[in-house]
């Protein structure tokens, strides 16, 4: 039964939206943050459990955003026992860390940092078991990796803390970049990205040939999140964070992610062959290598860590074996081990709080000194052993019942052999952990005298092991979460099944009896064994890790470096070339059909214009080592283009063009100023051969490409615009409307680039001006006073005579742009270069003064005119940019027409302005660290200077 | 009659236009290729009102304008350049 609520959307973003709030409250001070912190974690556990009696009789309750229809991708999210009892762990043990890490964390770490990763964390975690969607879950299990990092490599200070939280991102997200694969190829087979609908086609699924590929590349993704071999070893090491961390993520959270998503997808994959060896195999590993190693550590942590991994190793197993009982005895046995897991972090960390050790060796004796500390850990340490009476038995024994009842490949003894040694060492683990650090005699040589923390710091733990204990002598009160989550696993009817503690005298009853009584002898033995673990050479993860790492980085880096090595002439030579290949492979293989057209007579005046252009361009090329000679004959090139395209009837592109070639111009020449005037020969001549025969192919290429299609007819767009130019976009002139309507998201764009050019080129030269360039700048003499006169009387009178008439030409061009030539482009341009004649003629330090608005603010505000003017449409219920206009009569003026695209196109006219003024603002400043001197008055020329100077000269 | 003026005027300020070229492209000096690209950005803006009147359009008339108005521009600028150096002072 299927239930709509909306709430669980709530429950969902509560910690993502909560994440704001502890960064800031930390300024109310500690208890504020953290009380900030537990409460969008109260509230959403608080809704979670009122839909708790709907879930357990049964129901799914579901909710659903569109997010991207067109990917397949909805925010689509679902509730049912398996998701139920996830999400309450998530958020239950997120309450009790909040609660631990506020005693825990000392004055020096920034808590609100540590609370606003934790609910980021605690979110993307919700948001896995919630979602209804593949897609959705590949986000959030990608933030899980994202936000462990933050909190793993919360003490920055650490290298181990920044080497582990690498590391745990590198394994893990390599792991979920394999389970994109994994779940596309599974959203294909289905041809759904719901998770509802993947988990009811099983059938399908596994008889897909695509079966074996997305099952391998989703257990790659589980394994890695779950630190099962061979992907282990990043547990341990993100032990580096601080306790509360280890506690959350290495209990309840992260490494059961993996877990997690098997047991999601136990009805759509479990039940093969391949997924029987495959899963159990490494999970029996797991759990055995885990217990072994983590019987020899001597870090309480490590200790701690390794028997996580074994853990996980066994749920794994449990999940591997495919029966729906073994089913049920993961998800009891996930829970247990979540309640005791999570009280030994933290009493490791409660002992390494107060001793200011975790070192084994180190400790002893604790019982007496830390009584409190002492009951919580060892009634945990007894659970983790599986001893009866405590919670951790009674999961153990139904591993062990269903280990003993399974083949492996034919063999009926290989996996309760294992399964019983892995038993066997964890109770001797978990022994070690009760008998090395609490029984012994009192030492005298603690690195700090230990006793019981405060109150606030063991009630969390002391809650778990009250878990613990009720959950283990009254089995009864877990059934229902059990029964819940076990039946959403397997997707189907559950067989009958109690959870109780006595089962009769069983094989795993002896299984568990030799477990015991093994693991008590072997830590008796523990001494000269550990001496012989020691003695053993094993491999080191981390180093192969590093040496891993180092080869990946070494390899990216070489390609970079030959494919990137920062010569743009060598990308523009493989980039122009390769294009002319494509070019031409594609030319050739393409039957062309006939000209269609005439060729046209050539005027002699064209004649003249090509010719004009043809000179001046191969003359740049051989004279462009004298750069300013160059810039001269670019101005031929840029002038004839420009009455070309006036000749060819596009009178807009001719009055850009030439705006745009004068402002380049004096960018150019302003730059020119401070660099050398010659160009030196670097390349050799064969290099400059073979990029001469580049570039005549590319040309060449051109050329013809053009030559071809002028002689043919071809459809064209332009049909649709001038059809619809007026009748859209309410304006006669075709290029602007489309400047400002069909192109319209084009050009805002396009002003944002621009704009952000001239920040940026304000930003370098400001970074420039102040950096060690700035020196010797200083000391240069650029100076080069061929006229004495600065600023020429006859220049200042007509540029100031000429700028109301340019503005006013400016003003024109721009108002009448929607209907004939012009527009805010070039309008911009045309005031730009007013102003910059002012900047000549008087000089900077004289127009700076005047210049009442801040050319930054300028490129601002007309990028945002121009976006509001877009959003505008949206209040007629339009698309982004849609464009209306209507026409005015307000006497005595003529009836004249309004069009939002003229709106909009003051925003692109702001910001064109702007930006080419900065720039030019931004180059022209170097000069005054040149150590020029600025005049204050315009026409400052004195003739009574000039003798002092050549006075000084003699 | 027009005609005939027409075409005499386009063939001068062709002429001159590969004139002024020749003085940019040869030099000798700076001041002289600043001096003939200002020139033909002269002879440019004659040819396009001569153009406008031969099609009998004042389309152009803007365009040729808009050239005086910038060719004016950039000439002052390469002249300061050659004078000062620092074209902003």
């Amino acid at each position: 039964m299927t239930v709509v609520d909306n709430t669980l959307i709530i429950i969902a973003l509560l910690p993502f939206i909560g994440a704001l709030v502890p960064g800031i409250m930390i300024r109310a001070g500690r208890n504020a943050s953290a009380f900030f912190t537990a409460v969008p974690t109260a509230l959403a556990l608080t809704m979670l459990l009122l839909h708790a009696p709907a879930v357990l009789s049964g129901e799914v309750i579901t909710a659903e955003i569109e997010w991207l229809p067109q990917l397949g991708l909805t925010a689509a999210f679902f509730l049912d026992g398996l998701g139920l009892m996830f999400a309450a762990m998530i958020l239950g043990v997120g309450l009790l860390i909040t609660l631990y890490a506020r005693f825990y964390l000392s004055g020096d770490d920034p808590m609100g940092q540590f609370y606003t990763y934790l609910l980021l964390f605690q979110g993307a975690m919700l948001g896995i078991v919630l979602s209804d969607n593949i897609l959705l879950l590949l986000i959030f299990w990608e933030l899980t990796s994202l936000s462990s990092f933050l909190l793993i490599g919360y003490w920055k200070h650490l290298p181990e803390g920044r080497q582990g939280a690498r590391m745990a991102l590198a394994v893990t997200g390599a792991g979920g970049l394999a389970m994109i694969g994994g779940m596309l190829i599974l959203g294909n087979i289905v041809g759904s990205y719901n998770l509802s609908d993947i988990l009811a086609s099983g059938e399908a699924i596994r008889a897909s040939e695509w079966y074996l590929p997305a099952l391998i590349l989703i257990l790659l993704g589980a394994f890695t999140k779950s630190a099962q071999f061979p992907f282990h070893f990043w547990l341990p090491h993100a032990m580096a964070a601080p306790t509360p961390v280890s506690a959350y993520l290495h209990s309840a959270t992260m490494v059961k992610a993996g877990v997690f998503l098997m047991a999601r997808m136990w009805p759509a994959l479990a039940g093969t062959d391949a997924w029987f060896y495959i899963v159990t195999g490494v999970g029996l590993i797991t759990m055995i290598l885990g217990a072994l190693i983590a019987l020899f550590k001597d870090d309480l942590k490590a200790l701690l860590a390794y028997s996580t991994v074994s853990h996980l190793g066994l749920l794994t197993m449990l999940l591997g074996f495919g029966t729906p009982i073994a089913a049920v005895a993961a998800v009891f046995h996930i829970l247990n081990h979540l309640t005791f897991k999570a009280a030994l972090f933290m009493t490791a960390g409660i002992i390494d709080h107060e001793a200011h050790t975790r070192d084994i060796k180190r400790l002893g004796g604790l019982r007496k000194l830390m009584p409190v500390t002492f009951i919580i850990g060892t009634f945990a340490a007894l659970s983790m052993a599986g001893i009866p009476l405590f919670n951790g038995f009674l999961s153990k024994e139904m591993m062990l019942e269903e280990a003993a009842h399974t083949d492996w490949a034919g063999n009926p003894y290989a996996v309760p052999i294992l399964a019983t040694i892995g038993a066997l060492l964890s109770v001797a683990y978990s022994f070690r952990f009760i008998v090395h650090v609490f029984f012994g005699p009192v030492r005298d040589n603690y690195p700090s005298k230990p006793h019981d923390p405060p109150f606030g710091m063991w009630a969390a733990p002391a809650l778990l092991v009250l878990a613990v204990v009720l959950i283990g002598l009254m089995p009864h009160l877990a059934e229902p979460v059990v029964r819940a989550a076990a039946g959403a696993v397997t997707g189907g009817v559950l067989p009958e099944f109690h959870l109780k503690i006595w089962h009769g005298v069983t094989p795993a009853l002896y299984m568990s009896g030799v477990a015991v009584l093994g693991g008590a002898i072997l830590l008796t033995l523990h001494a000269p064994l550990d001496r012989l673990w020691l003695r053993t050479p094993r491999p080191e993860a981390k180093v192969i890790f590093d040496r891993l790492m180092a080869a990946a980085v070494g390899l990216s880096r070489r390609i970079t470096e030959i494919t990137h090595d920062g010569s743009m002439s060598r990308y523009l030579a493989i980039f122009v070339a390769a294009t002319t290949v494509m070019g031409y492979v594609a030319w050739s293989g393409s039957g062309l059909p006939l000209p269609s057209r005439e060729l046209l007579p050539i005027p002699p005046l064209v004649f003249v214009g090509w010719i004009c252009i043809l000179l001046a361009t191969v003359s740049v090329a051989l004279m462009h080592r004298q750069r300013f000679r160059a810039l001269v004959v670019i101005g031929v090139i840029g002038l004839t283009i420009s009455v070309g395209f006036v000749y060819l009837s596009a009178p807009d592109l001719a009055l850009t063009q030439i705006s745009v070639e004068t402002v380049t111009i004096m960018l150019l020449l302003l730059a020119l100023h401070f660099l050398p005037k010659t160009t030196p020969i670097e390349s050799s001549v064969p290099r400059r051969i073979r990029d001469g025969v580049i570039a005549l192919a590319a040309g060449g290429g051109v050329a013809a490409l053009s030559y071809t299609f002028l002689l043919r007819d071809m459809p064209s767009i332009s049909e649709y615009h001038l059809a619809n130019s007026y009748k859209g976009g309410g304006g006669t002139n075709v290029v602007n409307v489309i400047l400002v309507d069909f192109r319209g998201y084009d050009t805002y764009g396009e002003i944002i680039v621009l704009g952000i050019a001239g920040l940026i080129i304000f930003a370098l030269m400001e970074a420039l001006l102040n950096g060690p360039a700035a020196r010797k700048l200083r000391n240069a003499d650029y100076s080069q006073d061929r006229s004495r006169d600065r600023h020429p009387l006859m220049m200042v009178i007509a540029t100031r005579v000429m700028m109301p008439v340019a503005i006013m030409v400016g003003v024109y061009i721009f108002l009448r742009g929607h209907n004939q030539p012009g527009g805010g482009f070039v309008a911009g341009l045309v005031i730009s270069i007013a102003l910059l004649m002012q900047y000549m003629a008087s000089g900077f330090a004289w127009t700076l003064r005047r210049q009442q608005i801040e050319y930054h603010s300028m490129i601002g505000s007309g990028v945002v005119i121009a976006g509001l003017t877009g959003a505008g449409a949206w209040l007629g219920g339009k698309p982004f940019l849609t464009s209306g206009f209507d026409y005015f009569h307000i006497p005595p003026i003529e009836e004249f027409e309004l069009a939002t695209a003229m709106l909009f196109d003051l925003g692109v006219f702001l910001a064109v302005l702007g930006a080419v003024m900065l720039m030019l603002y931004s180059l022209s400043r170097i000069a005054r660290y040149a150590g020029e001197t600025v005049n204050i008055e315009p026409m400052d020329y004195d003739p009574s200077k000039q003798v002092v100077m050549d006075e000084k000269e003699k | 009659m027009i005609t005939a003026a027409l075409i005499f005027a386009f063939a001068c300020f062709g002429i001159g236009a590969l004139f002024c070229l020749w003085r940019i492209i040869l030099g000798p000096d700076s001041a002289d290729r600043v001096l003939a690209l200002d020139t033909m950005v002269i002879n440019m803006i004659g040819t396009l009102v001569l153009y406008g009147i031969w099609q009998g359009t004042a389309v152009y008339f803007e365009a040729s304008m808009l050239i005086a108005m910038v060719g004016f521009v950039s000439t002052v600028a390469y002249c300061r350049f050659i004078l000062r150096g620092d074209i902003i002072e």
